[in-house]
């Protein structure tokens, strides 16, 4: 990168720290293309960061989450917290485009110079968020914002990325979506930190709830639980109805009694910068990998085991071979 | 980055309450390969250029079947000027008399679509005109 590039993101950033919303636009959108420029304001920005409560919003298509998030950002706007939404749509694996359309419950907030919301396509990536998700967040919180809230595109079963890139998850279940069976599988809701059964005005809602805290009480009695053995998380169940405002109250409430928390927070912090860190690693060996080599001897490698010629691990050992230095040395 | 996805913005300002167009666009865009950001109806020229700022689109897309767009259009492109978003592409589809069109170019608005006008004449023509983010 030029010196000239450096200067920029040097600007960019101080900017968009200052408060000047262009500039934070424009560095989120160099964040979401990788651009130089967005590693080198990163780099500066990241020591900034680590104030903001970042809390993920996850859930299936249509359980509620843009209208929850609404209505998280109208309330915390009361208490005179300052508001940033990431909100990831998928993009279409056909033809690479997006509709993004969870700004539609969100506008009302536009213009209120205390909330900043910026639309993501998920550009391929799988698990819920984009590749560059973590990064706009953290750039959010850098920027100053109190609360940092990552909406996730609407989620199945095993899309758990969210919980690794925010402090605090929150899984929207809709009333009557499936029986106990459902609550007893592995996956989303099992990294929630707070389950939230949205649209609590339907018929059933109570009873969904009362359902998810039977299910997600923990599998062994807190006596004999073994400290040294992982176990899931036992998340607070709530009823929110989230286009009347009701029960946000109580959620923010659960959301701040996390952030007090400050054990639980560590590990997500813990998770999140292990996951940061090794996809940067992962990213960094393809582009060397790209660059360095030519992109001829991996590509021999890649055809020779389509062909069946070479196994993969011995691929994957060949391939690291070529980046030279090779081994592990003490950072 | 060349191979990013366009970003464009398609906006309802006013009152008029006839989105299926603008959906209809959106969707299509969408499957021109664009990145689209929907906002729903009845925005306030604030709105608009606030969501077109936060996103940091390529494009500003204005949906208007009111016949407000003498009053809308205008200051919609001001208060981008005044907001710094000098180099964002505004276009305007909706019923638009021909005799209306010149004003509105010279107000900003590099392309006016009317009725019949093909999804893939618009995408092309914002493929030809935006230009993408830098950054």
């Amino acid at each position: 990168m030029t010196a000239d590039a450096a200067d920029r993101a040097t600007a960019l950033a101080d900017a968009a720290r200052a408060g000047d919303r262009r500039s934070l636009a424009r560095l989120l959108t160099a964040v979401e293309n990788h651009t130089p420029l967005a590693e080198a304001a990163l780099r500066r920005l990241y020591p900034e960061a680590g104030s903001a409560h970042l809390v993920g919003i996850t859930g299936p298509p249509g359980a509620g989450k843009s209208t929850l998030v609404a209505a998280l950002i109208a309330r915390l706007r009361e208490d005179g917290r300052s508001v940033a939404v990431v909100a990831v749509d998928p993009s279409s694996p056909i033809t690479g485009g997006a509709l993004l359309g969870d700004r539609v419950r969100m506008q009302a907030y536009a213009s209120d110079d205390g909330v900043f919301i910026r639309s993501m396509a998920s550009r391929g990536h799988a698990g819920g968020l984009s590749s560059t998700s973590a990064a706009a967040a953290a750039v959010l919180d850098a920027a100053g914002f109190d609360v940092v809230l990552l909406e996730t595109v609407g989620t199945g079963q095993s899309e758990v990325e969210v919980a690794a890139a925010a402090d605090t998850t929150v899984v929207l279940e809709a009333p009557e979506m499936g029986d106990e069976v459902q609550a007893i599988k592995a996956g989303l809701l099992e990294v929630a930190d707070i389950v939230v059964v949205n649209k609590g005005d339907r018929p059933g809602a109570q009873r969904t709830a009362a359902q998810l805290r039977a299910m997600l009480v923990p599998s062994v009695g807190r006596g004999d639980a073994d400290p040294s053995r992982r176990a899931p998380k036992r998340p607070e169940v709530i009823v929110t109805t989230a286009i009347s405002g009701e029960g946000i109250p109580e959620l923010i409430a659960l959301l701040d009694r996390r952030r007090a928390d400050g054990s639980s927070a560590e590990a997500a912090r813990v998770a999140r910068a292990t996951a940061q860190v090794d996809g940067i690693v992962a990213q960094r060996i393809r582009d060397r990998l790209a660059e360095g080599t030519g992109g001829g001897a991996t590509g021999a490698v890649y055809e020779a085991v389509a062909r069946h010629e070479l196994d993969p691990y011995e691929a994957a050992d060949r391939l690291l071979a070529l980046l030279g230095d090779g081994g592990v040395r003490e950072a | 980055m060349a191979d990013r996805p366009l970003k464009v913005l398609i906006a309802k300002p006013g009152l008029d309450g006839h989105d299926r167009g603008a959906k209809v666009l959106a969707r299509g865009l969408r499957d021109e390969g664009f990145e689209v950001v929907y906002t729903g109806l009845r925005q306030t020229p604030e709105m608009v250029v606030t969501a077109a700022l936060q996103e940091d689109v390529d494009v500003v897309g204005l949906s208007i079947l009111s016949g407000a767009h003498m009053t809308l259009v205008p200051r919609i492109t001001a208060l981008m000027r005044e907001r710094g978003l000098h180099d964002v592409l505004v276009t305007v589809g909706g019923i638009i008399p021909d005799d209306d069109v010149a004003e509105l170019r010279a107000q900003g608005v590099a392309g006016v679509f009317g009725p019949g006008t093909t999804i893939r004449e618009v995408a092309d023509f914002l493929r030809a005109n935006a230009t993408p983010r830098g950054a």
